[in-house]
């Protein structure tokens, strides 16, 4: 062994020595960590923190990842639109109405897009929203705790996708649909689709103190797939812009019938304008059902609530509030750089990248300068609009992101690259192979005025040969890149979770110093929570069992309990009375087909247990609390259901 | 090894056999080497090293913490007992009781066994207490490695605790 180190050792030194000889400018290759210190670059030492959050898309997970950069390190899984059971959400009686819906109870999501508030055009990091493509919903969750505590369905919508962005002072968080359907939805004949389907575009509103999420209108477009938007910024405050394909609304083949037409659009729309005409009673209220789901962080329960009606707007009743720009071959992202000047339409089945110029948007509607209509929404002339083009960047441009110091970076899924690009001069700088077939791309700070540069990830659809095999299915790849120098520089491969398709991600400071520790116990409103061993009991309520539980370091009280009979609901309702950072108790109980409970320090939870059996079940903590975590246990008696077993609990009755 | 489990087997079987149909007489079970509890004892001397540590006195050591120095009043101040009476029902009583042995000690008479410094600093900073003050050490294995836990009680929160221990027999 010792020779094996000593040999490896004196290979290593070798190496070092030769590399180190090396010309600094050769690009790097296999040995290019030792060459270029980028070891060093993502190297977070032992009990270190990473300087940037970044928040990722879980795709069909339903869920948003946390990560930390530059170390690609993975700290959190965030439940959103899907059930839970490392935490007990979506399983828990407080948390199941999050998962509400008009369509019932749905234990699953498709999510895509997260993006961070901001204020003043800055990432402010107080609330991260994410949309569901499937059920069309936008979820809000609170960067303080790192919980979903709000869910919105998006009704009139159907393949939520060119959501969940932001405007510069969170005025709304946008929802656009990718599929459009006939509004209201009724049975016709699915040929029939052309001239009768729409594209409901959403602005829901977002209280500037509680965050709270509500409906203020939605755009009722033209039956087109909006696919991806952004806000505009700084100068174009207070538009929003929106890319289309299938603008021959075709319903079947999409693969080749939505790609006839030589241009599509970048639906431009005035929210201010229309805002203002909302305001003056503008718009109809339509019947509609979509639920609200909110969660009570003092009650520590989620109330789902079914709304009836929306604000729809038809955009040819609001003149000057929506225009289209022609936009070459089905564009993918849509991208406004930070000074909110350029619109970058990723043409993915397009030769050259383009770019429009909001003044020159401007000019052409202030002048007139119409090239005809669609539905009565005036389309703007292709070449008054257009600031430049990036001649042949790659094949299959997707996304574009912004340094802040006047360079775009833009994602080719067909060619694996990134291209960085100068705007203005539209000349292409650098480029990187991806690994394989990239999607997004995230910069720090990305969707905001501010971007805040030096790191760059790349988000890969494929994975093939880049990690040990494990069998058919493999997590996706990203690659994270240095971006503070001249060119790219390829740091690291980390793996993401589920499919990630956006990510948001932002400096640490501001979140890391708001991070909640701990739910205060004097907060607790829970109904069934109890806070000493007086409050501890088990009440029956026909056949429902209540029991009201305690957990500290390291016992339940109470932990005997007889009384439950087979057919009984019996609700433990678990309150973890520690009060330190980073206890949690966990509550599983034999034969729960709901999923355990992960209780933090102060909070209360609840499990439903139907009983099927006779017999005395065991009921245990399942997360390891202290060095007497394996002691932490209790028992429920079962008696059948025509026992006459008297409701007994206790706790301790014969320590002396 | 394949010895020791059949000697387990063995008494395992043995077990069973010696306790089946016989449910009702409580007498069969079995105690292994049971601790005899330390507060049924004699109050052994206060200098005595092999003494339990819950009954080890000592009034000069003020433990490990934020407490330097707190001198008490002569007079219990009756209002700030109370305050702290309800805060240990709230925080406390999931492992201490009011005259009884529980997972950990009881509080009575915790001020003539230990200064209040020692007393707000277990309180507050029990992680480092039991890691480096001696009788803290101790008795965290006395009470079968069962934590201190850290409720997060204020400085202030804590002295109306110690004004309620206090006022307890």
């Amino acid at each position: 062994m010792k020779k094996i180190i000593k040999s490896s050792l004196a290979v290593l030194s070798v190496l070092v020595a030769f590399t180190s000889c090396n010309n600094s400018e050769k690009t790097a290759s296999k040995s290019g960590a030792l060459s270029n210190n980028i070891a060093e670059k993502v190297y977070v030492a032992p009990g270190e923190h990473d300087s940037h959050y970044a928040f990722i898309s879980g795709g069909y997970s339903g869920n948003l990842t946390v990560y930390g950069l530059p170390s690609g390190r993975m700290f959190k899984e965030i439940p959103v639109f899907s059930q839970f059971p490392t935490s007990g959400y979506g399983y828990s009686e407080e948390t199941k109405p999050m998962l509400n819906t008009s369509h019932g109870f749905i234990p699953w999501g498709d999510s895509h897009h997260p993006d961070i508030s901001q204020t003043n055009g800055e990432i402010d990091g107080r609330f991260i929203f994410i949309n569901e493509n499937n059920t069309p919903r936008i979820a809000k969750i609170d960067l303080k705790t790192f919980e979903t505590t709000e869910i919105i369905e998006v009704p009139n919508s159907a393949g939520n996708h060119s959501s969940s962005f932001v405007t510069e002072n969170t005025e709304y968080v946008v929802a656009g649909t990718r599929f459009s359907v006939p509004v209201p939805q009724r049975d016709m004949p699915i040929k029939d689709y052309k001239g009768n389907f729409q594209g409901a575009l959403s602005f829901i509103s977002v209280a500037p103190e509680t965050g709270n999420m509500d409906i203020k209108f939605q755009i009722l477009m033209p039956g087109f797939n909006y696919d991806l938007s952004h806000p505009g910024r700084g100068k174009s405050h207070g538009w929003f812009f929106f890319t289309t394909y299938n603008t021959e609304e075709a319903s079947t083949l999409l693969e080749v019938n939505a790609s006839q037409n030589d241009k599509d659009f970048i639906a431009a729309v005035n929210w201010k304008k229309i805002e203002e005409y909302v305001n003056n009673g503008g718009g109809t209220m339509m019947p509609a059902e979509y639920a609200h789901n909110v969660y009570d962080e003092h009650t520590h329960t989620a109330t789902s609530t079914m709304k009836k009606e929306v604000r729809v707007v038809n955009p040819i009743d609001v003149p000057g509030a929506v225009f289209f720009l022609p936009t070459p071959k089905s564009p993918h992202g849509c991208d406004v750089d930070p000074s909110g000047e350029y619109i970058v339409g990723n043409g993915k089945l397009s030769a050259n990248l383009t770019v429009h110029s909001f003044t020159k948007m401007l000019d052409a509607i202030e002048n007139k300068k119409f090239d005809g209509d669609a539905y009565g929404i005036p389309i703007l002339k292709f070449e008054d609009v257009l600031a430049g083009s990036v001649e042949q960047p790659g094949l299959g441009p997707l996304h574009t992101e912004f340094d802040g110091q006047g360079n775009a970076y833009t994602t080719f899924f067909i060619s694996s690259e990134v291209v960085k690009w100068k705007l203005g001069t539209w000349e292409v700088l650098d480029r990187k192979p991806t690994y394989y077939s990239v999607g997004h791309l995230t910069i720090p700070g990305g969707n905001s005025g501010k971007p805040q540069g030096k790191y760059m990830f790349a988000m890969n659809k494929i994975t093939k040969d880049r990690y040990l095999p494990t069998g058919p299915e493999m997590e996706h790849s990203a690659q994270l890149y240095d971006i503070s120098g001249d060119k790219m520089e390829l740091l690291l491969d980390f793996p993401t979770h589920g499919e990630p398709h956006y990510a948001a991600a932002m400096e640490a400071n501001l979140i890391k110093e708001r991070s909640q520790k701990i739910y205060n116990l004097e907060e607790n409103k829970h109904p069934y929570a109890a806070f000493t061993d007086a409050d501890t009991k088990v009440v029956r309520k026909g056949n429902e069992v209540h029991i009201y539980m305690t957990t500290i370091r390291s016992h339940f009280s109470p932990d005997n309990i007889e009384g439950v009979k087979v057919g009984d609901k019996v609700f433990f309702h678990v309150t973890n009375l520690e009060q330190d950072f980073d206890v949690p108790h966990g509550f599983a109980v034999l034969g729960q087909n709901t999923s355990e409970l992960l209780i933090m320090p102060g909070q209360t939870k609840t499990s439903i247990w139907e009983p099927t059996k006779v017999g005395v079940w065991p009921f245990y903590c399942t997360d390891f609390c202290s060095a007497l975590h394996q002691e932490m246990q209790g028992y429920i008696r079962v008696s059948p259901a025509n026992a006459n077993t008297p409701l007994k609990w206790s706790m301790g009755e014969d320590i002396e | 090894m394949k010895v020791t489990l059949k000697i387990i087997t063995v008494l395992f079987v043995s077990l069973l056999i010696s306790c089946g149909g016989k449910e009702e007489k409580k007498e069969e079970t079995f105690s292994y080497q049971k601790k005899e509890s330390t507060e049924k004892k004699e109050t052994p001397k206060a200098e005595a090293t092999t003494a339990p540590a819950s009954a080890r006195i000592d009034l000069t050591n003020k433990g490990v913490g934020p407490i330097t120095s707190l001198v008490l009043p002569a007079e219990i101040d009756q209002t700030m007992a109370a305050q702290g009476a309800d805060i240990f029902k709230k925080m406390c009583t999931a492992c201490h009781r009011d005259g009884k042995k529980f997972i950990g000690p009881a509080p009575n008479g915790v001020l003539e066994r230990r200064t209040p410094e020692w007393v707000m600093n277990m309180i507050l900073n029990p992680e480092e207490m039991v890691q480096k003050d001696p009788l803290a050490k101790d008795l965290l294995i006395e009470f079968n490695g069962s934590p201190m836990a850290n409720q997060n009680l204020t400085e202030e929160e804590a002295r109306a605790v110690v004004e309620y221990f206090r006022t307890l027999n």
